[in-house]
């Protein structure tokens, strides 16, 4: 599948986060291990600490396995002000994983992320490409629940 | 020009300086953690912050320019606050203990943190401490000390083009690493160490060996000797305080003895070895049309680079060994021989500018007996500082001495070695003579000499115009052997060394190298050089005889053994 992908990109470092997006998308656990990095950055021509640091300093991005649906905690200060951490407790006591893991069924896996752009909404989470705002642990029990029921 | 006024001192300074420059002209010190003279400006430390009239927010001198009729205050109570605040931050995520630190007494943190009269930090410390890479024989990188100034980056992605290091991840949880936050030795390093001459603190330093040095020197058992590359000898001063570019030979070779070394050799001999060696390859190359342009194969970044990126030019090398190698070589071999030494008894050590020479030596090809490194422990300029701290030895008030025999009649041509297009002007002053059959009548090759990145030159030989170049920085390398890649060179012979300005600014050297400091240390190479009786390697007496006695020929049968090597892709 890297291969098909890599095959529509010349030899450019511009064409770094274009590669990264596609493959990432079209790939089950939706993430890009080691040896995935080192063929993208043989065939970009740039170095695999590039790769890694591009990849490290986008959330979107990850380098560890995940799970069907991915959650991402806003850390930023607004939300943490407003009860971001009951926010990280509640999550991590619902799926029994601790930010960064995956659950045991491959359903969820649970991030940090920074701002997600609803700071008015705060405290936000964004499960996949839908962002919840304005965080009650009600609210989030019955969003949880809609995902495990539904998918 | 701009008419300004700092700490209500009124100043014209040139157009177009930041607010750092032109205080350092007019001798107001302004602190700086992040900026590094020659290197982008990156302004991410704020520890420059100063105050200007009229303006809300701190501006950062290293980035602000100045304009006509600005007020500056580099020290009113706001900014000194600004800036221990700033610098306690810092500490509370950094390993601070001074004491058991490589650099206590020579770090930049440290002395910042002196100045603005930090005794006690107001931050609990939050560092999360993280495994230091000790995984190669170069460079030891010790993440717990890195404070994020970005000057390692900049050196390895834009000087020497090879990009191991970067930021990794965001915000407070950025970190400095190779890829995957792992080992410089899975990744192109070539352990040229300019990121550890850069570094502010001990986040990258040099592997320290001179306790295995000490062992030695301690070990009645052993026969020990040293060796100095051409470059030590005009940067060790600066190391133990003297202004930089001065020439401190004979009192290096009075302090080597101190330290108990049984012998005091010089590496200049084997690079006018290496000239005859080198020098002969290439017109055996040019005349049986052998592969060319050829490259020098004396400085060991290049070498980790061209095995690492440009495997298809390994046959272009020179099979030459390097100084430091031939002179392992022939210690263990030819030396151990006369003196009547066990060579498993004999320990070389080598005092060198550069840390990728740590590596060279560990080499699994340098070893003649195939299980004995020729050369036992490298150390850098800054490691025989130490040493020589250490013992206490008052470096100032040193008698001067002079070098041991054999390997301690050496020539002008191998004093160069150490400067950017030294190797090269070394080879053509032997070359021209043997090819042309005739006396040289202008020995300086100025066109390849200085600071320009690469340089050119035309020579006569034999009747035909040659062209050569010389590059330094890896940058530039990149673009010499691209050419030849691409089969568009047109040079026959290109000297190439991987740090900026040759090994004079290798990256063992004292710190706090710059331009500036560099061009006083290639001045003083050619000084050293116009001073020597004998200017051209192939005139070298004890070269000759050690032919005569034991080597035979240049390239010949024993040369090759024990002089030459090969290559291998690498990745
Ligand atoms: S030693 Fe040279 S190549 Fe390696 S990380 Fe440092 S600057 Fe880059
Ligand atoms: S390793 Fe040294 S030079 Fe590099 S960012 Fe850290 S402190 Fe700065
Ligand atoms: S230029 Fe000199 S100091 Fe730098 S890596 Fe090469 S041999 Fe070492
Ligand atoms: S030195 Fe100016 S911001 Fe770091």
């Amino acid at each position: 599948m890297l291969e098909n992908i890599l095959k529509e990109y010349p030899r450019q470092e511009d064409y770094l986060i274009e590669v990264l997006l596609e493959y990432q998308k079209q790939k089950a656990d939706r993430h890009i291990g080691e040896d995935e990095i080192r063929r993208i950055a043989e065939h970009l021509g740039v170095t695999e600490s590039k790769v890694w640091s591009v990849i490290t300093f986008y959330t979107f991005f990850s380098t560890r396995p995940r799970g069907e649906n991915i959650i991402q905690i806003c850390k930023d200060v607004p939300c943490y002000l407003n009860d971001g951490n009951t926010v990280q407790r509640t999550l991590e006591q619902l799926l029994g994983v601790q930010v960064g893991d995956t659950t045991k069924n491959q359903k969820f896996t649970l991030e940090h992320t920074s701002c997600l752009g609803h700071c008015d909404g705060a405290p936000a989470i964004r499960i996949n490409d839908k962002t919840y705002t304005n965080l009650s642990v009600d609210k989030l029990k019955a969003i949880i629940s809609e995902y495990r029921g539904n998918t | 020009m701009p008419n300004i006024k700092i700490n209500g001192k009124p100043l014209t300074v040139e157009e177009g300086t930041t607010i750092l420059e032109a205080a350092k002209a007019n001798n107001i010190k302004i602190p700086t953690l992040c900026y590094y003279p020659d290197l982008d400006i990156k302004s991410d430390c704020r520890v420059c912050s100063v105050e200007i009239v009229g303006q809300k927010g701190l501006k950062t001198a290293c980035s602000e320019p100045v304009w006509d009729g600005m007020e500056i205050r580099t020290n009113s109570p706001r900014v000194l606050n600004a800036r221990k605040v700033l610098t306690e931050l810092i500490l509370a995520n950094h390993d601070a203990n001074c004491t058991a630190c490589e650099k206590n007494m020579n770090c930049e943190l440290q002395t910042l943190a002196n100045t603005l009269g930090i005794d006690e930090n107001r931050f609990e410390n939050v560092l999360e401490e993280r495994p230091l890479d000790t995984a190669n024989p170069s460079i030891t990188r010790n993440p717990n000390r890195c404070i994020k100034c970005g000057r390692c980056v900049d050196v390895c992605k834009n000087v020497q083009g090879i990009h191991v290091l970067d930021n990794m991840g965001r915000s407070n949880e950025m970190e400095i690493t190779p890829a995957y936050g792992k080992y410089l030795s899975d990744q192109e390093c070539t352990f040229c160490g300019q990121c550890s001459s850069v570094c502010p603190v001990a986040s990258i330093t040099e592997k320290d060996k001179s306790d295995e040095v000490w062992e030695a020197l301690h070990d009645e058992d052993k026969h020990v000797i040293v060796q100095v590359a051409p470059a030590v000898r005009v940067s060790l001063g600066e190391e133990m305080g003297a202004r930089p570019g001065a020439i401190v030979t004979e009192k290096m070779v009075s302090a080597l003895r101190s330290l108990g070394f049984d012998r005091v050799f010089d590496t200049d001999f084997t690079a006018d070895l290496t000239i005859l060696e080198e020098g002969h390859e290439l017109l055996e190359r040019v005349k049986e049309g052998g592969t060319l342009p050829m490259f020098t194969s004396c400085c060991p970044g290049w070498i980790s680079f061209a095995e690492q990126q440009y495997p298809e030019l390994l046959d272009n090398l020179s099979t030459c060994k390097s100084p430091q190698q031939m002179f392992g070589s022939l210690a263990k071999t030819y030396y151990a021989k006369k003196e009547d030494i066990d060579p498993e008894k004999l320990h070389v050590v080598s005092v060198m500018p550069c840390t990728a020479k740590k590596y060279e030596a560990s080499r699994e090809e340098m070893r003649v007996d195939g299980e004995n490194p020729d050369v036992d422990t490298v150390l850098t300029t800054r490691e025989l500082g130490k040493m020589v701290r250490q013992m206490g030895i008052d470096f100032d008030e040193l008698e001067p001495s002079s070098f041991d025999d054999p390997f301690g009649i050496t020539s002008g041509a191998a004093a160069i070695f150490g400067a950017s297009g030294g190797v090269m002007e070394a080879a053509l002053r032997t070359v021209s003579e043997v090819v042309n059959e005739e006396p040289l009548k202008q020995l300086d090759f100025e066109d390849v000499r200085g600071l320009e990145g690469i340089k050119e030159a035309e020579v006569e030989l034999g009747g035909n115009t040659v062209r050569v170049a010389v590059a330094h920085s890896l940058s530039n390398a990149r673009k010499l052997a691209e050419e030849v890649k691409q089969g568009d060179s047109p040079y026959a012979f290109i000297e190439i060394m991987a740090c900026p300005g040759g090994c004079i600014g290798g990256g063992g050297q004292p710190y706090n190298t710059t331009n500036a400091t560099r061009q006083e240390r290639i001045d003083a190479t050619y000084r050293v050089d116009s001073r020597m009786e004998i200017r051209q390697s192939h005139k070298n007496p004890v070269i000759t005889t050690l032919y005569e006695e034991y080597l035979e020929a240049p390239l010949g049968e024993r040369s090759h053994k024990l002089l030459h090597t090969h290559y291998q892709k690498r990745n």
